[in-house]
């Protein structure tokens, strides 16, 4: 006999939980340790919940006026659960008991189960003591000391008279700002019960220079992961001038010339080639989708000696960084590839029970809407050998891409970049700017080709849009040089 | 949409309460449910049940705040409201978005009905089959890596203090098949195709399929193309995400924030070959997803854009129509700065054209099918891009894959370059749309 203290599932309908309405701590024990607990009862493998409440905020300012300062605010929940190695994902905004239990049945349903009948005893999950990242950091006290609606007007358009200063033949200018808080509850039937809260703001200029028929189009980002007081200190004056030089330089650039040549990739945001063309590909989810030449390769040389890439979630106020992943899982330093050997892919929990990789913490989400899934945080490719010069020295025709644009991979691992600023290389030194670049090629070719790193390790925030919605990341990289890769042009 | 007079009532006392007068809300509700398989078990089964709306507020002052929340009890409306009556204070002061002139003004009887959801075992069914077919087509097709069939009911609605009320409901139902090749010796392959209709029982499954493994199978024997100029013919579906992607043209709210390549005195100028038009149009009897109301509740419309060449109208909320003295035509999307977005093309022949040309007897032509990362390679404002492409190089009868390949131009001059529209069009989920002949574009390829 079961002991009397379990719960019967005939008791449900008559439970008066009083979870706290603003805030996830643990008053959402009882619910949620008996909702895992119907779950597994009902023949659910394992079954996860993760509830999220967002306060988001974006401000533009344009010319000389605030055009818009728009709040969002948002509740959810999701749960998932798994059934050998299918599972379903069930999302709602309901967040009071029957909302989520309700969640909870339709997810069971799909997966052919149901909850026990009226004289069942539900074996409630015991979850561990709530692991609150963000009591232990003293998050609780980000959102009041973030800049107040009045501080952002007053930054943003400050920023932009800066700007109209420094820049010439002006079209439009934007000073854009957003902070993203976000509040995380994690409870799944392994017992892993995980609160967080994370704070992403992002500030940067969009500037549109033209004159007749040239144009010129330059964005800059910043962004940051742990100070309230973020766009209090954002250097708008070393910005502006950035954004106004870059504008004015390819102003009148030459469209590049189509072709294959040797490439430098600046350090910072042209990490995005990492990113893109071997990142993506080291995910299980791609493993899973057999959309990896890598998928066989652990262990197996797949990149130049010379290149060492790391995958993280620690780095300080690193855009990608997080305490812990969307499934409750502690951050993790995952090395990704050493001296050109394939060492570790990035897993999630799903990605892990069907390749067997190991789980690294990389369990990330957009928000309730969507299933976590194996995702990057902070990779970069490790700092080399040489100097920066020493690479253009290396080069007789060639392209330098300054500052990179987005990119993409395809299921069979083919890549694209657009590069916003390049230069043509030409007896080692920097000859002319040129627009219109867009680079292409292979990630099993082009990751034998990256020859030379210099020492300049640098990091840029990013935005990454996968299966799992669009995330926070980091890219980076130092200066270094692809021996020859495909450049689109005219 | 039965709540929403509830919810209209709702907040109306929670307005009174906090001396709110004048508002609108516009919102939104999904009931969906999407599967995926793969190698014939259910890989991941996702349904949701979510709403949000978007409150606007106006202040004595005449200024806007705004809020969005997917918290839609009282108490979240409350807080949405309080909140975007506090934004009001930030808000524009010169350009105030107001409720639309047309809010209240008849709109089409079309009829609103939500489809029963399919069981998710149907769902499962077919596409597990769908997807064994797919294997069986050819030897190489070793998997279907990106696949989904999808059901949703939606429901939107706008009302205002003034007593504006409209609501639609719809059902949608599609299917997405990207199959992969694997050949010893030679680079994997791949393709896809998209099939939306009202419910399971209209969806072409079938031509999904069918499309994607011929695709697919075309794409087996490729080859590197040199580069160079070629006359390139764009599909339905590459040249609609051209359109889409320099929609900047023909929207007025870009056109007003100098973020476009059209200015406000662009209109009646000859932008395109005159063997082209077309038009925006939501109630296009082909379009699946006609809406029949914007943000703002303005009724949607037919509306020309290019009518032989000639750049003939704009995109307009009732903000940008009220600054260019012209009429509102159901494109805003609400928000703090109300945006303009197209709903649906229909592109057609312009003039009659001098010459025809077609694939069968083509030269030396290269088919674009699809067009990729167009978020990276367009670059709006300027009016270049340069994009991958899927496609074949054709010679008559005979069509050969390109292995990899960019083109790139300016989209202005491509528009000028038109040296054909097919008179059959086709329809595809961003509109309906003929293939498009333009002379020398380039290449990148060996």
């Amino acid at each position: 006999m079961p002991p009397s203290t379990l719960l019967i599932s005939r008791e449900l309908p008559t439970l008066q939980y009083t979870s706290t309405r603003d805030r996830f701590d643990e008053t959402w024990e009882a619910p949620l340790s008996t909702l895992l607990g119907l779950g597994r009862a009902a023949g659910a493998d394992f079954v996860e919940f993760f509830l999220e409440r967002a306060n988001y905020i974006n401000c533009l300012a344009e010319d000389e006026t605030i055009t818009s300062i728009a709040p969002k605010l948002s509740t959810g929940a999701g749960v998932r659960v798994f059934r050998g190695k299918g599972d379903c994902y069930v999302s709602t905004n309901d967040l009071s008991f029957g909302g989520l239990k309700a969640a909870l049945e339709k997810g069971l349903a799909i997966l052919g189960l149901q909850l026990p009948g009226p004289n069942a005893y539900v074996p409630e999950t015991n979850l561990e003591l709530l692991r609150d990242y963000a009591i232990k950091k003293g998050k609780e006290a980000w959102l009041p000391a973030c800049s107040s609606m009045q501080e952002m007007g007053e930054i943003l358009l400050a920023a932009n008279a800066q700007l109209n200063r420094k820049a010439t033949h002006v079209q439009s200018r934007r000073a854009v700002y957003f902070r993203d808080w976000q509040e995380v509850l994690v409870a799944a039937s392994d017992g892993t019960f995980a609160r967080d809260i994370r704070l992403t703001q992002s500030v940067g200029y969009n500037l549109l220079c033209a004159d007749g028929t040239h144009r010129s189009s330059i964005s800059k980002r910043d962004g940051d992961t742990s100070n309230p007081g973020f766009l209090r200190t954002w250097d708008y004056a070393t910005a502006a001038e950035e954004v106004a030089d870059s504008a004015a330089t390819m102003l009148y650039a030459d469209y590049v010339e189509s072709g294959t040549y040797p490439v430098v990739m600046a350090n910072q945001f042209g990490g995005v080639i990492f990113h893109e063309a071997c990142g993506h590909l080291l995910e299980t989810t791609q493993i899973e989708r057999k959309t990896s030449p890598f998928a066989d390769k652990k262990g197996e040389k797949i990149a130049h000696e010379s290149l060492t890439a790391w995958d993280e979630g620690l780095s300080p106020d690193a855009f990608g960084t997080i305490d812990m992943d969307d499934e409750g899982m502690p951050a993790q330093r995952t090395l990704l590839i050493e001296n050109g050997v394939l060492k570790n892919f990035l897993s999630d929990r799903a990605g892990s029970a069907r390749t067997g990789h190991p789980r690294t913490g990389s369990g990330r989400r957009q928000n309730y809407a969507f299933a976590a899934a194996s995702r990057m945080r902070n990779t970069y490719i490790a700092p080399g050998e040489y100097s920066t010069e020493d690479l253009f020295a290396s080069i007789d025709k060639g392209i330098y891409c300054k500052k990179m644009g987005g990119g993409s991979v395809g299921p069979t691992g083919q890549f694209n970049f657009a590069v916003e600023e390049a230069y043509l290389i030409e007896q080692g030194k920097l000859t002319k700017p040129l627009k219109g670049a867009t680079l292409i090629g292979e990630a099993k070719e082009i990751m034998n080709k990256i020859s030379m790193c210099s020492q300049d390790l640098g990091l840029a925030a990013g935005f990454c849009g996968s299966v799992s919605g669009s995330i926070y990341v980091t890219v980076g990289q130092p200066h270094l040089k692809v021996d020859s890769i495909t450049v689109g042009g005219r | 949409m039965s709540n929403i007079d509830q919810l209209a009532t709702n907040a109306e006392a929670i307005a009174n309460k906090l001396g709110i007068h004048k508002f609108d809300i516009y919102g939104s509700t999904v009931d969906e449910t999407s599967v995926q398989v793969d190698q014939g078990e259910p890989k991941q089964v996702k349904a949701s049940n979510r709403s949000s709306v978007t409150v606007r507020v106006w202040n004595d002052a005449h200024s806007m705040g705004i809020t969005s929340t997917s918290d839609i009890d009282p108490t979240g409306l409350e807080l949405a409201l309080q909140t975007a009556h506090e934004a009001s204070f930030f808000g524009v002061k010169e350009h105030v978005p107001d409720f639309s002139p047309e809010a209240t003004a008849p709109i089409p009887d079309e009829p609103q009905e939500k489809i029963g959801l399919a069981p998710v075992s149907e769902l499962l069914q077919h596409l597990v089959g769908a997807e064994k077919q797919l294997m069986e087509a050819h030897p190489a097709i070793k998997g279907v890596p990106y696949n989904g069939l999808a059901q949703r009911d939606t429901g939107r609605f706008y009302l205002n203090s003034q007593g504006a009320t409209r609501n639609e409901t719809r059902s949608y139902t599609s299917i997405y098949l990207y199959s992969k090749t694997e050949e010893e010796g030679k680079k994997p392959r791949s393709a896809g195709a998209y099939r939306i209709s009202r419910s399971l029982e209209q969806l072409d499954i079938q031509g999904c399929l069918q499309e994607t493994a011929e695709k697919t199978i075309s794409h087996l024997n490729y080859q590197k193309i040199k580069s160079g100029k070629y006359r390139v013919v764009f599909s339905a579906e590459a040249f609609l995400s051209l359109l889409g992607a320099f929609s900047n043209l023909f929207n007025a709210q870009s056109i007003l924030d100098k973020q476009s390549l059209s200015t406000p005195d662009s209109l009646g100028t000859e932008i395109a070959s005159p063997l082209l038009s077309f038009c925006d149009d939501a109630l296009h009897s082909a379009n699946i997803a006609a809406t029949l109301f914007d943000g703002e509740g303005t009724p949607t419309r037919r509306v020309p854009l290019i009518d032989n060449g000639v750049l003939s109208g704009f995109l307009h909320s009732a903000g940008t129509a009220k600054r260019m003295n012209a009429q509102p035509t159901g494109h805003a999307n609400i928000g703090a700065k109300v945006t303009v977005s197209p709903h649906f093309y229909y592109v057609f022949p312009g003039v009659a054209a001098a010459q025809q040309y077609s694939l069968e007897t083509a030269e030396n032509v290269i088919l674009i099918d699809d067009l990729q990362a167009l978020h990276a390679g367009v670059k709006a404002l300027q009016g270049s891009f340069s994009l991958p492409f899927d496609g074949w190089l054709v010679n008559g009868e005979q069509r050969t894959s390109i292995e990899s390949a960019t083109v790139a131009g300016d989209f202005l001059e491509l528009l000028k370059s038109i040296i054909f529209v097919e008179p059959e069009a086709e329809l595809t989920p961003a509109g309906v749309c003929p293939r498009v002949w333009v002379d020398s574009l380039s290449i990148t390829g060996e």
